[in-house]
């Protein structure tokens, strides 16, 4: 069936504070459309001068939740959207959003796996979808989620991915800290590179299908490692968030 | 029609008044330099770098980077206007006038328009006339050093009194013709002329 | 293209970007959608394209050779759209 792609107002339900920098806004929808894991949304605002800005943001829960979505906004410096989304907006504000968006960064159980999930920063939100989405579907493929944050207060969803990885069906998250390390740290301390990458894809074998997500310049490198690794590029799918400075 | 949806405390990042008679409508001042791209950064070697006038003239003329700095040069200290709706004033350049250069050809009565054309395949046109007596440069430092690549390094034309994208980036040559030819966003619904003080910024405006 | 360029952009994006403005247009869900490259005959999803939105208009290009393939401007009253660099497009049937 087809359906339009229309604007919607939505109604913040919740905001949560991830880390320093990342918030999780709760959004619920007046038409609710399951969206299929890295999906989007894009958020519009509006001044009453009639200036609009308009911005993606990846789909952060599972489509297993209905009426709600959740979005988390890492905010930028002098960023107009991100600023905006994180210093002025509270629970019970209307923000007009459309969504989900997209088919080409997609996963779903049923397409299954083995899965490497690449992530640099906020990065990890539209894979941290595809791993809700595996177990609340009882899915078991082989996962690798490679992690990559500056430092340990800069991970988001730390606790869950935690509790994930715990309950052992195939999960496995395997975290780089390029700046500051957390005590006692014996796991990768430098930007993803193709060694790393060997690394974590190798026991995935040839048939993983890789997903990149961060800023572009890490996406970049990733793609590069991963090809470089041995894994064939149509067997890699990449989502490049922009200039994201080095916030991983 | 529904009403037009307003998001609560939103005014946009920079809606601070505008410097009086300075900034032209539907413009707003900036202190940085935003850097627009619709292609990645063209890398041409200064070896092999080149400028050209061509098309209506009597003869062809090329210059090769050495010859290019050793024409005469300017200071210029403009303000430019972006469609994208940023305008930064005083910006410093040198560069060589485009009068200078037409001053080593010999035009053909026939050059009416021109198109600039540059690396990585842009192209804008112009009016002869917007382009003469001071009103355009091809600017080859910005601030006091290089023009960096992602402002349109080594050289980019400066057409301060038009919207910015007549401002080609990376340009390597200006070619006359008798005949206006639309350019890289000039075909896909922005304005032919583009002057930002009469907001002429898309086709039809 | 002839000349050496930057492989990589930071202000690069990937054609999921373009997807909401694309679904605007055509309709559907574009960019799992094949297409073709008229310059060099690269195939591939509309979604592995890269996207260039900090310009004028949208930008999307081959990411083999770097050409344009389809151009988007949006006006107050219009949209243009220029696929001259796509051999093809495929839309789904309803
Ligand atoms: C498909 C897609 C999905 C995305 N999903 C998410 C998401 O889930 N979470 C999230 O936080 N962001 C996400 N982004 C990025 C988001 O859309 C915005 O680009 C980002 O929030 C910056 O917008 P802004 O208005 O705050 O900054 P702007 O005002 O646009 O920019 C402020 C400054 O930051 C620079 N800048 C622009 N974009 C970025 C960027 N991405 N990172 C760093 N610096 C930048 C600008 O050059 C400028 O100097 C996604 C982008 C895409 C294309
Ligand atoms: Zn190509």
């Amino acid at each position: 069936m087809k359906r339009l792609l229309e604007w919607q107002i939505a109604a913040v339900k919740s905001i949560r504070e991830e880390t320093y920098r990342t918030k999780t806004l709760t959004l619920s929808l007046p038409s609710w459309t399951a969206h299929r894991p890295g999906q989007h949304y894009d958020v519009r605002l509006t001044a009453p001068d009639g200036y609009q800005a308009q911005r993606s943001y990846s789909i952060a829960s599972e489509p297993e939740r209905t009426g709600e979505i959740d979005l988390t906004v890492e905010q930028l410096s002098d960023g107009e959207v991100s600023s905006y989304l994180h210093d002025v907006l509270v629970p019970g504000d209307r923000i007009e959003v459309r969504g989900p968006i997209g088919g080409y960064f997609v996963w779903e159980a049923s397409l299954g796996g083995p899965l490497l999930l690449v992530a640099g920063g906020s990065g990890v939100v539209p894979l941290m979808s595809m791993v809700r989405h595996r177990r609340a579907a009882g899915a078991t493929v082989a996962t690798h989620l490679l992690y990559s944050s500056r430092t340990p207060e800069d991970v988001i969803y730390a606790d869950e991915l935690h509790e994930l990885q715990a309950a052992g069906d195939g999960l496995r998250v395997i975290q780089t800290f390029t700046r500051a390390q957390p005590p006692n740290w014996t796991g990768y301390a430098r930007r993803i590179d193709a060694a790393m990458l060997s690394e974590v894809a190798a026991p995935l074998g040839r048939k993983a299908q890789a997903f990149i997500c961060g800023p572009t310049l890490l996406v970049e490198a990733a793609a590069d490692g991963l090809v470089e690794a041995g894994l064939a590029p149509e067997r890699i799918k990449t989502e490049r968030f922009g200039p994201s400075g080095g916030t991983a | 029609m529904t009403e037009r949806f307003v998001s609560r405390g939103f005014l946009g990042k920079h809606r601070a008044a505008a410097a009086a008679n300075r900034v032209p409508p539907g413009q707003h001042a900036v202190d940085d330099f935003p850097v627009l791209s619709a292609g990645p950064t063209p890398r041409t070697d200064l070896e092999k770098w080149s400028f050209s006038l061509e098309g209506e003239l009597a003869k062809p003329a090329r210059w090769s980077w050495a010859e290019f700095l050793a024409l005469p040069a300017q200071e210029f200290v403009v303000d430019i206007h972006c469609v994208t709706k940023w305008t930064k004033l005083d910006t410093r350049w040198k560069g060589v006038s485009v009068d200078t250069l037409l001053e080593q050809v010999e035009l053909r009565p026939t050059a009416r328009y021109l198109t600039a054309f540059s690396d990585g395949g842009y192209t804008t046109n112009l009016p002869l006339p917007d382009v003469v007596n001071g009103q355009a440069f091809i600017g080859y430092e910005y601030d006091g050093k290089p023009l960096a690549p992602e402002h349109g390094g080594p050289a980019r034309l400066v057409v301060p009194h038009l919207y910015f994208w007549k401002s080609a980036k990376w340009v390597r040559g200006l070619r006359l013709m008798e005949k206006d030819k639309r350019g890289f966003w000039e075909s896909l619904g922005y304005n032919n002329h583009g002057d930002p003080w009469k907001e002429e910024r898309y086709t039809g405006d | 293209m002839e000349e050496p360029m930057d492989r990589v952009h930071e202000n690069m994006l990937d054609g999921n970007a373009a997807a909401g403005i694309l679904d605007e247009i055509f309709g559907g869900e574009m960019t799992a959608s094949p297409t073709e490259c008229e310059h060099c005959g690269r195939e591939g999803e509309l979604g592995s394209l890269l996207t260039f939105t900090q310009a004028p208009g949208l930008v999307l290009r081959c990411p083999a050779c770097s050409e344009v393939m389809l151009r988007v401007v949006q006006t107050p009253d219009y949209t243009y759209l220029d696929v001259r660099g796509a051999v093809y497009l495929r839309l789904a049937r309803r």
